[in-house]
């Protein structure tokens, strides 16, 4: 008992909570669940109940759930249709493929790219891993929309990459390399390195270096080290990063905007079409239920394994 | 122990460290390791024969472990040179040294099972996996740890896990085993039966082991020859034996078992007796010595077990000093006694207690301390 839980108003407020069936671990948890509540289960049923619904012109611009019938009687309109037609219409299915596509590539990468910078980091004497992450963490300082602008300044066709290479003579016509699918992940993996190196950091930090010298004491070379050793015991570190850029990635909106091409396909921006062009908010909203449990489905996937794994 | 005097003969092939002429297994010759400004390892030469069982014994920060991971590879010598059966190691790496670690943290992979962590090193050897497995069954038999082959290391207990370490460290049949405080992370009764376990391979398989300990218990049993070490420095190498009864300093003395320690100085030398004057004990009688010329600073060592207390004033004139005890603390097998001199200075004596209906010598009682000539030890560093 401290100063602060003996003072009155400190027992009177806790008394009262009390009164009300609250605890302080309730509250505690109660903070994250309403969160959870109003800022995703709630906008998620809205969405599901959208998607079942037909468009129309009106405000909302779609039909609503119940309907008096002309008998009076109460109709529910409902249907799987929207779902029916994403299915139908090869254009949803490609953007579907498309975004998943570049989304693995982009996480594959990002992991070949993030792994070496984490585990080097984690190698790296105390003073120094703080001044390494610091520069990972640096970007975020920025606005992102301004570095993935800065990204079109690199890769146009007046750009600082082309001006370098035609200036070496290396190339005697510029690359095009803005609005093409290279460029968005060029801009994937750039956005959401950080994601992947963090999580790897965080586990590779934690590797014991007598794992390490146990596995050369028994006749491993480094390399054979690395592949028996630390990489399957970073496994939860490499799960995690490549979610969280998997994630972000298969429903991008602005970095396909702004860096793609016309034909660059994906999800985020569909949506964004169906709901501000083509104003069809059902549609739009089918689009938008079945893209998450693209997404869900892998994770709750990989913590069924994680389990697992962590039973035996 | 004074019954079997150190210089009884044994079988000379059990001891190559007496036999001038036996070429060492392992030559240390002048290895120094400075971290930085640090110097944990200072100049130490040591020869260690083949089929021994070396402990290096010191407390924490003597350079011990960083000694043993020279050997193995994990740290590059500042000066020197290690020799193992005959070969220069210092451009050999780890994984190509002859030699397996037993880790003190045991480092076994927890990714992997009992089996597998085993059969890593033979598997790294190139050789198939039914003839790892079926070695690997072998060695889990020798260790006990058959029923286990299917487990995690997080599903063992400190013991079995210890065993796992064991295990796998001797899988490859090592010439030269290495043990980072093999016994440190378990509890007091596993130590000991683990001890005798330990000198049960070690015989059976013929390899020659090198000991990290901190424990002297644990050296003392398991070791052919121990080396104490300290500030980065060995200050006595020997049979287990000879550092216990034949210190060559104060600080070994001090470090093994426990000691009285009294300045002094040499007074005659007789040539079947010697004295020497204390201040504290006033003269003792001791046997001779060489190298010690009259009025020489010395030190006299009494190890407590080797003083008699009794109530009468025993017969003999010299080696006697009068007391009175100041604390009794019972052990059941030995008694430790604290007894105040008259001269003011507090020694330890321990007493068996070999009768059960004795009438125990008690607080506060005056009593007499004395000794044999033979039981001073006498020390010049």
């Amino acid at each position: 008992m401290n100063a602060l839980t003996r003072s009155p108003v400190w027992r009177g407020t806790a008394w009262l909570f009390g009164r009300l069936g609250l605890s302080g671990r309730g509250l505690v948890i109660a903070i994250p669940m309403l969160w959870f509540l109003v800022f995703f289960l709630v906008p998620f049923f809205v969405l599901g109940r959208i998607s079942l619904a037909e468009p129309r012109i009106a405000l909302p611009p779609y039909t609503p759930l119940f309907e008096r019938g002309p008998d009076g009687s109460l109709q529910i309109i409902a249907s799987l249709e929207n779902y029916w037609f994403l299915w139908e219409d090869a254009l949803y299915r490609n953007a579907y493929l498309s975004s998943i596509r570049i989304a693995v590539i982009s996480t594959v990468f990002a992991l070949l790219i993030g792994y070496p910078i984490a585990y080097y980091i984690a190698r790296s004497p105390e003073p120094r891993q703080s001044i390494l992450l610091l520069m990972v963490i640096l970007p975020f300082w920025t606005s992102f929309l301004l570095r993935v602008y800065a990204w079109m300044g690199f890769l146009r066709r007046e750009g600082v990459i082309n001006n370098m290479l035609m200036s070496m003579g290396v190339i005697d016509t510029p690359l095009v390399m803005l609005q093409t699918d290279f460029a968005v992940l060029i801009g994937i993996v750039y956005t959401y390195l950080p994601f992947m190196i963090l999580p790897l950091y965080a586990n590779l930090t934690k590797l014991d270096s007598a794992h390490l010298e146990a596995a050369a004491d028994l006749g491993a070379s480094p390399m054979v080290t690395f592949f028996t050793v630390t990489l399957p015991l970073s496994m939860p570190g490499i799960i995690a990063g490549s979610m969280l850029v998997f994630i972000p990635a298969i429903g991008e909106y602005v970095i396909p905007a702004l860096l793609g091409g016309p034909d660059t396909l994906m999800i985020g921006r569909v949506l964004w079409d169906e709901f501000f062009s083509s104003r069809d908010w059902p549609v739009a909203s089918a689009v938008a239920i079945v893209m998450l449990v693209l997404v869900v489905a892998p994770i709750m996937w990989l913590q069924s394994v994680q389990n697992r794994r962590e039973l035996d | 122990m004074t019954q079997h005097g150190s210089n009884q003969p044994i079988a000379a092939e059990t001891r190559p460290w007496l036999d001038p002429e036996a070429q060492p297994f392992i030559s240390i010759r002048g290895i120094t390791k400075r971290f930085g400004t640090f110097t944990a390892v200072n100049n130490i030469n040591l020869d260690i024969f083949r089929g021994e069982l070396f402990c290096l014994l010191g407390g924490s920060g003597c350079g011990k472990s960083t000694l043993l991971r020279m050997l193995a590879g994990f740290e590059a010598p500042t000066e020197g040179q290690i020799l193992i059966d005959g070969q220069d190691m210092a451009k050999v790496p780890p994984d190509k040294r002859p030699t397996n670690m037993m880790f003190q943290s045991y480092a076994l992979f927890p990714h992997m099972t009992v089996e597998k962590n085993v059969a890593y090193g033979l598997l790294r050897e190139g050789k198939s996996k039914r003839e790892a497995y079926a070695r690997v069954a072998e060695m889990l038999r020798l260790v006990k740890l058959e029923t286990l082959a299917k487990r995690k290391p997080h599903q063992l207990s400190g013991g079995q896990r210890q065993r796992v370490a064991l295990a796998r460290s001797l899988i490859k049949q090592p010439k030269l085993l290495l043990l980072d405080e093999p016994l440190g992370a378990l509890d007091k009764k596993l130590r000991e039966e683990t001890q005798f376990e330990l000198i049960r391979i070690q015989e059976s398989l013929g390899v020659t082991f090198i000991v990290v300990t901190h424990d002297q218990d644990e050296a003392m049993t398991l070791a052919t020859r121990i080396g104490v070490m300290n500030e980065g420095e060995i200050r006595q190498v020997g049979e287990p034996r000879e550092i216990y009864e034949e210190p060559n300093s104060k600080f070994v003395a001090d470090f093994i078992g426990s000691v009285n320690l009294f300045e002094g100085r040499v007074e005659a030398a007789a040539p079947d007796l010697m004295r020497l004057q204390t201040d504290e004990l006033g003269p003792v009688v001791t046997l001779p010595r060489s190298g010690l010329s009259r009025n020489q600073r010395i030190w006299v060592a009494l190890r407590p077990e080797r003083i008699t207390l009794s109530r009468v004033r025993p017969d003999a004139a010299t080696n006697v000093v009068s007391g009175v005890v100041q604390e009794v603390g019972y052990m059941g097998h030995m008694s430790n006694f604290r007894v105040r001199l008259d001269g003011g200075r507090v020694i330890r004596v321990t007493q068996s207690n070999r009768l059960r209906d004795e009438d125990p010598i008690s607080w506060d009682e005056p009593i007499f301390a004395s000794w044999s000539p033979a039981a001073v030890r006498v020390l010049t560093e």
